[in-house]
């Protein structure tokens, strides 16, 4: 197979991700503290901000559109737990607490279990995967991720013949995350995938982006990236994963029923109550660019959806 | 009357009154300044079109508002404020003004279909066009000429500001996606404003006179 060549020809994980340093991150973190926070001067932007993943192989998903720049990627974000404003979940950051990190494998498969993160990524490969974002409120952005395949996560679970959904939960810390002491939304914040979904390729699981580790503020230490959906369906902070017989229900698809569908793809024929979805602000950018169905990403997942009303099934 | 400097008051007043339009314009261009000023000397984030949609926005609304309290503040504390609404309402269309327009320039940039689309489409954009154009009306009526031309008519026609300000904040209310907060807040405050003004026209109706 093309995709089993491509892959032979890549270095091992051990040669190209330096998983010791992954493990390590924390001591950069916290040694980078006042690069990060030097980091966000003008002048000094693109400095070191903690720990790098070194050289990491290209996907052939990647796009070469113009990257958004770190400093909007990891300043205005919608993650509530931190607070409903742009910009509170790069001021409140601090309040999520990544250490330490389990996540329970759950549901219809032969290896449930509980995972250390360390355990749930050195298995993986870490790559680079540059995908446009495309949040639900019409505007986007482009995202050197790092991560890894949802799909090799999936075949090591062994969802048995029961499973057809995988159904993603973020951290519940209402002590830490005082956001979730209010009801803004059901929490803990949930979110799920077909099981044919989820083993795309395009879907991955971000440990990191621009190289670095993942700030908190964008979904430390562990989020799903579906970039054909709309942004709140890449679920920030996993602690759980499930294996569901039927469709799980999701956060916002309970919080408005007929605005936020369990699919969710990025459809700029189906407008949205608020939005219309015809079109999208890049970041960075003044005027307005066509949305693509699938976000651009039709050639990969438009199969998935054969022979759906997607108009129904938003 | 409840515009302009009464006449047969001492120099002394004259002055504070001076003073008080003075600090009531400046106090309504603040907001205003301070977006001017972040926008170019700070920054207003990642994407600036919304910040400064949503300021504006905001400001219009909170501007309705404090319009609204002048005539329970000015009877309730027995103070001579009613003379300073005008200018605060004006402001209110002011920067109602900047929000629509920013929102046909910056945001759409004079996409006419997709404007008309959106007004037909979107309900809190329906609501919040709705409540700009019935401000225009009051806005044109503001000044002395027309009060005296449309006399009694002229309350009549702005008690419209009721309609403007429960539709302005259904505007605000169908835009929040889950946080309710500020929401809620808005909304009970023009609770309050508007049930002011139920319960004296219902004593009045009932023959009682405060």
């Amino acid at each position: 197979m093309l995709i089993q060549i491509t892959k032979r020809s890549q270095p091992e994980p051990s040669e190209i991700t330096p998983h010791a340093v992954y493990m390590r991150r924390r001591e950069f973190i916290k040694a980078g503290g006042g690069v990060l926070a030097a980091g966000l001067l003008p002048g000094v932007a693109g400095a070191a901000l903690g720990p790098e993943f070194g050289d990491l192989p290209d996907s052939r998903y990647n796009t070469d559109e113009e990257l958004t720049s770190y400093h909007n990627v990891t300043t205005y974000n919608n993650f509530y737990e931190l607070g409903t404003g742009k910009a509170d979940p790069h001021k409140n950051a601090d309040k999520l607490v990544t250490e330490p990190w389990n996540i329970k494998v759950s549901g219809e498969c032969n290896k449930p279990g509980v995972y250390a993160l360390e355990d749930f990524v050195k298995p993986h490969k870490l790559e680079d995967r540059i995908y446009r974002l495309r949040c639900v409120e019409a505007w986007s952005m482009v995202i050197p991720w790092v991560g890894f395949e949802v799909a090799e996560v999936v075949k090591r679970c062994e969802p048995n013949s029961n499973a057809r959904y995988v159904a993603f939960t973020t951290i519940l810390d209402p002590e830490n995350l005082s956001e979730q002491r209010r009801r803004t939304l059901n929490w803990p914040y949930k979110e799920g995938l077909r099981l044919d979904e989820a083993m795309n390729p395009l879907a991955i699981f971000a440990v990191g982006l621009y190289g670095k580790v993942l700030p908190n503020q964008n979904g430390a230490p562990l989020r799903l990236v579906v970039p054909w959906k709309y942004g709140f369906k890449s679920i920030k902070s996993i602690v759980a994963m499930e294996f569901t017989r039927d469709e799980p229900p999701t956060a916002w698809g309970r919080a408005a029923p007929r605005e936020y569908g369990f699919y969710s793809n990025v459809n700029p024929q189906v407008s949205h109550p608020r939005w219309s979805q015809r079109r999208e602000r890049r970041i960075g950018e003044f005027r307005k660019r066509k949305t693509r169905m699938f976000n651009g990403y039709e050639d990969e997942v438009g199969h998935l959806y054969a022979g759906m009303d997607l108009k129904k099934h938003f | 009357m409840s515009n302009g400097i009464a006449t047969g008051v001492s120099p002394e007043s004259g002055r504070v009154i001076l003073i008080a339009r003075v600090f009531v314009h400046a106090a309504c261009l603040l907001p205003l300044a301070w977006l001017v000023w972040t926008g170019l000397y700070r920054d207003l984030g990642a994407n600036p079109i919304e910040y400064i949609t949503r300021f504006l926005g905001d400001w219009t609304l909170r501007l309705l508002l404090i319009t609204l309290t002048f005539t329970p503040a000015a009877r309730l504390l027995r103070v001579r404020i009613v003379r300073y609404r005008r200018a605060v309402g004006l402001y209110c269309f002011f920067y109602a003004v900047c929000h629509f327009v920013t929102y046909i320039w910056l945001d759409q940039f004079f996409d006419w279909p997709s404007i008309v689309e959106d007004i037909a489409k979107r309900p809190f954009i329906l609501a919040g066009f709705t409540a700009f154009v019935l401000l225009i009306p009051l806005a044109a009526t503001s000044n002395g000429a027309a009060v005296r031309w449309l006399q009694h008519r002229w309350n009549k026609l702005h008690r419209l500001v009721y309609v403007i300000a429960i539709v302005g904040l259904l505007h605000y209310w169908w835009l929040v996606r889950a946080d309710f907060l500020k929401a809620w807040i808005y909304l009970v405050i023009l609770a309050i404003l508007l049930g002011y003004r139920l319960v004296r026209f219902a004593a009045a109706r009932g023959g009682v006179s405060r």
